[in-house]
């Protein structure tokens, strides 16, 4: 975290081991796990399937970048799937469809419709803000209230219905190859090549960002503080409830946009269709070492977390499993990286 | 090295019995910080044993190997006679050792009884907790400390004053056979003081050993049978209280003879009476704590607000600061209404307010130049950080005040109690507050520490600022104040502008 090596800084090795290994941990469980599948499957350890993990966890980590500001905080935020499921089927709501898909809807021009989309998802995002700041219901409680509320306007918009098409421009960002990364040629002679789609430049985008908020900017240290001790900051003469507000505002703001791209992503927009979102992105940042209690970790951690989690995903798909046993071996590895972060925050404590 | 001291004689006073602690020849670094060299240290049955020494001694570090906090260390520990090594407090309170840290650790969410209680509840047949039986034992032992609330109040909505006395009641009264008291008086009210002091005589009479940690060196010498002296991570004098006296006790802290170090015990006051005022808080009142409360701070003068625990200073330091809801009553700054709806607005407007409890004003984890640093950020950019700088200001700030060990990025738990104090005190200094609110300033301070706290207050106050002391030591009301208020039961019982003032007139206004 901290640059320039000044020769005063004080050095006790168990502190500094303690906070390394919030990072550590997960860095190992990533390497060890990449070394299994990669030695017990042939189909693992290949460029093409590198960058396929990183697309199948892009769309998550756009969520999870918000939901890192929202954990160092101490809170927690169980609308980010819900609402990235409305916010997607907003914007389609706002764009044309085919004549098949009965819809009720308002095609709008596709710049008029992201934005108006992007405004349902700071709505969102204010009026959880709303409710915690100034009412003072807990996180955990008004973002399920917001889960359900989400949950309902997907409801209403589609009715069970899908519909398929979206402004041009997100089209692109779900759907389209950025660019390709040539592979050499095959035995045909035909050249082979790796196509690398915007989400990850997106996903990359908001990884780069983030961490630059939270490492190099005043309200990045606030975040951290306030996670750190709340009673704190506020002494300090904080504004507690303005960084809590935005930190929520922000983590709607990441679900919306990561629902935009989902949708055209997945190339349908209906109901339910984010679920597994919720426990995937949390689970990203609890796994790469954010600590639940607030205060430490960060975007780096994020991404180490998403990348256990992606490659737990998908190498699980390259050896001959039960589908059903791959749900308990995922749970399992959750369960033992909430046992980590919760120890390491015990070991700090001592040392 | 020091000579073994009184230690010789303590055979012919305890007969055969063994003491209830022994260390022979302790060590422990943290990282490269030593914090104690070669100690040898003593607890006998039924005996007092007074700690003192200077912020970052080394006394908290000492007490947590006893209570297995540390569990590595060089050295030997014998508890009554047997060789130990704790690995961890469970080993030590299994081992009859209880210890009340520096550092409240009561839980704020639960309540009295529970507090009282804490990982010891009864039961009954079964298994089942005793729930009436434990609230009826905790009224009954707080009572014994001169308290008397409800056992099923939620105990972070009490005055840190009784949170303390319910602290200490979980550890004098668990059945531990050594008991130590790390700053256990630093939030207590003379007569509080007073029932502590009636309770540990108590447990002496049967034949406990108690360990009583203070920068209070009146307390000392009351309570105690013996008093070791640290100084620099060493034992420097371990003597029976009959041959010593608190000059000579200054003068083994300090390691020279005791100079004018004594607090004040009259104050000659000074109001600026012709100069306006800067701020006016009028008839003040939330219609639990606070029933009417009006005080005027002016420029360049230091207001000393001094009243028993209760009396509702805590309370008001903090309406001031926009952290505590008044219902009746008006604030203005500069003749501006000033009813700050939060701390943010406060600080912005020019107020400046330090806690009586460390705990609430700063980061543990964190490294101390961003504890000192985060109050001012904006100052420094208004949107990037400039780490560099941050570091530059806490490291002026760290000679100025002289926090020991002088390093801008150890974290800040890892500084003694006093030396966490004035960080918390360092954050406002950067920027010239307008008004700035300090509650219990010196609160678990060493004397030297308490000068340079002392000083810096005064300076500040000579530079402009207007300064707002809250207190319950008389002592540091009269050293600082140029005019003072006595609160007693949310309303100002007295206004004292000019003349001497004694700490009898003080005790007696409260
Ligand atoms: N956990 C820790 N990590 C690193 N250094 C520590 C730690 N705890 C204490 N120290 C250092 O050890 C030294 C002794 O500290 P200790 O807390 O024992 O002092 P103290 O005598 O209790 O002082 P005070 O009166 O201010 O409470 C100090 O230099 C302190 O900075
Ligand atoms: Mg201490």
């Amino acid at each position: 975290m901290s640059s320039a090596p000044t020769a005063d800084k004080g050095f006790n090795p168990k502190q500094v081991f303690a906070d390394k290994l919030r990072t550590i941990a997960p860095l190992l469980t990533l390497v060890a796990l990449v070394v299994f599948f990669s030695s017990t499957t042939t189909t693992f350890a290949t460029m093409d399937n590198a960058v396929n993990i990183i697309r199948q966890m892009s769309i998550t980590g756009i969520i999870a970048v918000g939901l890192t500001f929202v954990i160092l905080t101490a809170e927690i935020d169980l609308s980010v799937a819900a609402v990235a499921n409305a916010v997607g089927i907003t914007v389609a709501y706002f764009t044309l469809q085919p004549d098949y898909v009965n819809i009720a809807n308002i095609p709008l021009n596709g710049w008029i419709a992201i934005v108006l989309t992007l405004l349902s998802a700071l709505a969102f995002g204010l009026i959880t803000a709303f409710g915690m700041t100034k009412i003072g219901i807990p996180s955990f409680i008004m973002t399920l209230a917001i889960m359900q509320i989400a949950n309902g306007v997907s409801a209403l918009l589609v009715r069970g219905q899908i519909a398929y098409i979206y402004p041009d421009f997100i089209t692109t960002l779900g759907s389209k190859t950025a660019f390709q990364i040539p592979l050499g040629v095959d035995e045909a002679g035909k050249a082979l090549f790796i196509p690398v789609g915007w989400t990850i430049i997106v996903c990359l985008l908001f990884f780069i960002v983030g961490h630059f908020v939270l490492t190099y900017t005043r309200f990045g240290r606030y975040v951290y503080m306030v996670g750190g001790n709340r009673e704190a900051a506020e002494f300090s003469g904080v504004n507690v409830k303005l960084i809590i507000g935005s930190v929520m505002v922000i983590s709607a703001l990441c679900s919306g946009i990561a629902g935009m791209l989902g949708v055209a992503y997945f190339g349908s927009a209906q109901q339910n269709q984010f679920d597994t979102y919720l426990l995937d992105a949390i689970a990203a940042v609890v796994v790469g070492g954010t600590s639940l209690f607030g205060g430490k970790g960060g975007i780096g951690n994020t991404i180490i977390g998403l990348l256990v989690l992606g490659v737990v995903n998908n190498g699980l798909d390259h050896i001959q499993m039960d589908s059903f046993q791959k749900i308990l071996i995922r749970g399992l590895i959750l369960l033992a990286a909430l046992v980590i972060n919760v120890y390491v925050e015990k070991f700090r404590e001592r040392v | 090295m020091i000579q073994p001291l009184a230690d010789a004689t303590q055979d012919t006073i305890n007969g055969e019995q063994s003491p209830l602690i022994e260390l022979t020849d302790v060590s422990k670094s943290f990282g490269g910080v030593v914090a104690l060299e070669h100690v040898d240290f003593s607890v006998r049955p039924g005996e007092i044993h007074g700690l003192v020494g200077e912020n970052g001694a080394g006394k908290s570090t000492l007490m947590k190997i006893i209570a297995g906090v540390h569990a590595s260390y060089e050295g030997e520990m014998r508890v009554e006679g047997k060789p130990v090594q704790f690995r961890s407090a469970r080993d030590a309170i299994a081992a009859g050792i209880g210890m009340v840290h520096q550092e409240l650790s009561v839980v704020p969410d639960l309540t009295v009884a529970e507090n009282v209680f804490l990982g010891v509840q009864p039961v009954k047949a079964g298994g089942i907790i005793d729930w009436s039986g434990m609230k009826s034992q905790a009224r009954g032992l707080i009572a014994s400390l001169g308290l008397d609330l409800d056992p099923n109040t939620r105990v972070g909505s009490l005055p840190v004053g009784v949170q303390q006395l319910i602290e200490l009641s979980r550890v004098l009264f668990s059945g531990a056979r050594t008991i130590i008291l790390d700053e256990p008086t630093s939030a207590l009210s003379p007569p509080e003081v007073a029932r502590l002091f009636v309770a540990l005589r108590k447990l002496r009479a049967e034949g406990k050993g108690l360990i009583f940690i203070s920068h209070f060196l009146d307390d000392v010498l009351e309570i105690s049978d013996r008093v070791t002296v640290f100084r620099n991570s060493r034992r420097v004098a371990t003597e029976p209280r009959a041959s010593l006296d608190k000059d000579k006790i200054i003068g083994h802290m300090i390691g020279r003879g005791s100079a004018e170090m004594h607090m004040g015990e009259t104050a000659t006051l000074n109001a600026r009476r012709d100069e306006p005022a800067l701020l006016t808080a009028r008839d003040i009142a939330d219609g639990r704590s606070l029933n009417g409360v009006s005080v005027e701070l002016k420029r360049g003068e230091i207001t000393g607000m001094y009243g028993f625990m209760g009396s509702g200073l805590v309370e008001f330091a903090r309406a001031l600061f926009g952290r505590h809801g008044f219902t009746r009553g008006d604030i203005t700054l500069e003749g501006k209404p000033a009813h700050f709806r939060s701390t943010a607005a406060a600080r912005k407007a020019g107020l400046a307010f330090v806690p009586e409890n460390r705990g609430m004003m700063l980061f543990r984890t964190e490294p101390v130049y961003k504890n000192v640093s985060i109050a001012m950020l904006d100052r420094i950019h208004k949107l990037l950080l400039k780490p560099q700088e941050e570091r530059a200001v806490a490291k002026h700030h760290i000679k100025d005040l002289q926090i020991r060990p002088p390093l801008t990025d150890i974290p800040l738990g890892s500084l003694s109690g006093g030396n966490q104090q004035k960080v918390a005190l360092a954050k406002w200094l950067t920027n010239m507050p307008k008004i700035l609110i300090l509650s219990e300033p010196t609160r678990g301070m060493d004397v030297g520490a308490k000068e340079d706290v002392i000083r810096i207050i005064k300076t500040l106050r000579d530079k402009g600022v207007s300064i707002l002391v809250l207190s319950t030591e008389p002592e540091t009301i009269l050293t600082l104040a140029d005019k003072i208020y006595v609160l007693k039961r949310g309303v100002v019982v007295s206004e004292m502008n000019a003349g001497t003032v004694t700490k009898s007139d003080l005790l007696a206004a409260a």
